[in-house]
C-alpha cells in the first residue's frame, strides 16, 4: 500500500526512555535513536527493535511489561508523550500502532507514576496493590455443589449489560497513572458495581465495598476528585458512573452493615 | 476506631463531607445574593440598611452564622487533607505530562481556586462584615428609625477600581470553582442516572455562570453608573 498514505514511509524517532537499575536505584531519562520504524508496528514492537539495537551495542535492554500483545490481557503499561497508553483514546499500548506518530518525532516514554506502584525496573512498576484490594473482597463466596439451572436467577438486560461493562476492566492501572490524584477508584468501583449489581454478588456486597476501599486506602492511593481523566484514558472505557455507584455503595454500607 | 470515624476519615467519607458542606455553602450564595439584590433599589440605600440590619440582629440569621462558619471550615479542612494526602501520591511525577488532553482545567485547580475564593473572602470579610459587627456605626434615620449606614460604606467601596478588580476576579475564581463544584457534588453523593444527571450537570453550569455574574454586577453598576459615567 506505499505510497497512498503519507505515514507510510519508514520512520526515524527519537525515544527519551525512563532507566532504573532496580527498585533501590535512582533512575533518569536517556535518549536513543531507533531507524525505519514501521508505520504497520506496534508501539510495543518498535520497543523491541530499540532492545535489538541496544543489545547489538552492549547495552542493557529497557525492560517493560507486555504479554497478550492484543489488547486484553491488561499488562502492558507505559506513559507515552504524557498520555496513559499514548495519545489514542480507548486502546492499550500494545494496540497503539506507529501511525499515529511521524518521521522526526521525539517520544517520551515513562513508567505508570505513583507510590502504590514502585518501579521494578526501567519501565516495569509493580501492581501488586491492584491485586491486594481485589483479595479484599473482589469475589463471590459460592458453595459447591449441584449445578444449578441457567434461568434459574432472571438478570435484566440492561443490568447485565451494566455488569459486563464494569466487569472488562483488565486491572491495567491507566485510571491510576492517568489521575492527578493517584486514585483508584476508577478499577476499584469497576470491581464493586460488576459484583453489586448481579444478585451472585448482593450477599456481600456491603462488607465487600467496605473492605475494598479500605484496602485502597491502606495502599495509599488518593482519593478522587471527579476529574475525570481516569475515564478518558481507560483502555476498555469503564465509564466514571462507575466511581458514582462505589460512593452510593460505600455510603449505604458504612451505615447499614452490621460491622461495627 | 469506631465505624462513624472509619467512615469520615476514609477518603470517600472525607469526599462526601466536603461534597455535603459545598452544597450547603451554594445554598448561602443564593441567599446571600437575593438579599443583596436590594443594593439595585434606587431609595438610596433604605432598603438595603434595613436588610442588612435584620441579617445583623435576627436570631435565626446569627445562629445560621455559626452553622455558616462551620461549614467553610470543614470544607476548607477536609478538602486540604484530601489535598495533601493526594498530592503525595505521585512522589516522582512525570517529566511529560498532558493532563489537557483528558480532563478540564477547573476540575485540576480545584485547590488554587478555592485559594484565591479565600483570599478574595477575608478580603470582603474584614472590609464590610467586620466593620458592619465592630467598626464605628454611622446612623442615619429611614422612616423615623435610626440604621447604620452600610449602604453607603458599600458604594463608596465600590468606586475604587481596585477593590471592583479585586471582586471581579473573585468571582471568576468562584465561577470556575462552582463550574466543577456543583455537579461534582452531586456524583460524590452517589447520585447519578441517566435520568438527572444531564439536568444536574446542566443545572451547574448556569449556577456557575448566573451567581458569580449577579455578584459581580453590584460593584460594577456602582463603579460604571458614578465613576465610569460622571
Amino acid at each position: 500500500m506505499a505510497g497512498n498514505n503519507p505515514n507510510s514511509k519508514p520512520m526515524n524517532l527519537t525515544l527519551k526512555v525512563w532507566r532504573q537499575k532496580n527498585f533501590q536505584s535512582a533512575g533518569k531519562m536517556e535518549t536513543y535513536q531507533v531507524k525505519d520504524i514501521s508505520p504497520e508496528m506496534s508501539f510495543l514492537e518498535m520497543m523491541d527493535v530499540l532492545n535489538e539495537d541496544l543489545l547489538r551495542q552492549g547495552i542493557d535492554p529497557v525492560a517493560f511489561d507486555h504479554d497478550c500483545r492484543e489488547g486484553i490481557c491488561g499488562m502492558c503499561s507505559l506513559y507515552i508523550n504524557g498520555r496513559a497508553h499514548g495519545p489514542e483514546r480507548g486502546t492499550t499500548t500494545c494496540q497503539l500502532h506507529m501511525r499515529k506518530f511521524s518521521d522526526g518525532d521525539t517520544i517520551t516514554i515513562e513508567p505508570w507514576r505513583a507510590g502504590p506502584f514502585p518501579v521494578l525496573k526501567d519501565l516495569c512498576v509493580d501492581r501488586s496493590a491492584m491485586d491486594r484490594i481485589q483479595q479484599a473482597g473482589g469475589y463471590i463466596s459460592v458453595n459447591t455443589g449441584g449445578v444449578p439451572d441457567a434461568n434459574e436467577i432472571p438478570i435484566p438486560k440492561a443490568i447485565a449489560d451494566k455488569a459486563f461493562d464494569a466487569a472488562t476492566c483488565i486491572q491495567c492501572g491507566a485510571c491510576v497513572a492517568a489521575c492527578k490524584n493517584g486514585s483508584a477508584m476508577l478499577f476499584v468501583s469497576a470491581k464493586v458495581s460488576q459484583l453489586a449489581l448481579l444478585p451472585q454478588g448482593k450477599v456481600e456486597r456491603k462488607t465487600r465495598v467496605e473492605n475494598m476501599v479500605a484496602q485502597m486506602d491502606k495502599e495509599g492511593f488518593g482519593a478522587c476528585t471527579n476529574i475525570g481523566s481516569c475515564a478518558a484514558e481507560c483502555p476498555v472505557g469503564i465509564s466514571l458512573e462507575n466511581i458514582a455507584m462505589l460512593n452510593r455503595e460505600y455510603i449505604n454500607a458504612s451505615f447499614t452493615s452490621e460491622n461495627v | 476506631m469506631s465505624w462513624f470515624s472509619k467512615t469520615f476519615s476514609s477518603s470517600i467519607g472525607r469526599k462526601l463531607l466536603v461534597a455535603v458542606t459545598g452544597l450547603f455553602l451554594c445554598s448561602f450564595l443564593v441567599v446571600h445574593l437575593v438579599g443583596n439584590l436590594q443594593l439595585f433599589k434606587d431609595d438610596g440605600g433604605a432598603s438595603f440598611n434595613i436588610y442588612s440590619h435584620f441579617m445583623a440582629t435576627n436570631p435565626l440569621i446569627r445562629t445560621m452564622e455559626i452553622v455558616l462558619l462551620l461549614g467553610f471550615l470543614f470544607h476548607i479542612y477536609e478538602a486540604l487533607v484530601l489535598t495533601r494526602r493526594n498530592k503525595s501520591v505521585r512522589p516522582v511525577q512525570y517529566a511529560y505530562n498532558r493532563p489537557q488532553d483528558n480532563s478540564n482545567w477547573s476540575s485540576r485547580n480545584m485547590g488554587l481556586l478555592g485559594t484565591v475564593i479565600l483570599v478574595f473572602l477575608i478580603i470582603h470579610l474584614y472590609n464590610f462584615f467586620w466593620r458592619a459587627r465592630f467598626g464605628e456605626p454611622n446612623m442615619i434615620p429611614i422612616e423615623g428609625t435610626e440604621y447604620d449606614d452600610l449602604y453607603s460604606v458599600v458604594v463608596q467601596s465600590f468606586h475604587l477600581w481596585w477593590y471592583v478588580l479585586i471582586y471581579v476576579l473573585g468571582q471568576i475564581a468562584l465561577g470556575y470553582h462552582l463550574y466543577h463544584g456543583f455537579s461534582s457534588a452531586f456524583h460524590t453523593l452517589g447520585l447519578n442516572h441517566k435520568k438527572y444527571t444531564p439536568g444536574i450537570q446542566k443545572f451547574g453550569a448556569f449556577f456557575s455562570i448566573v451567581v458569580p455574574a449577579g455578584f459581580a454586577s453590584m460593584p460594577l453598576y456602582f463603579f460604571i453608573k458614578d465613576v465610569v459615567l460622571s
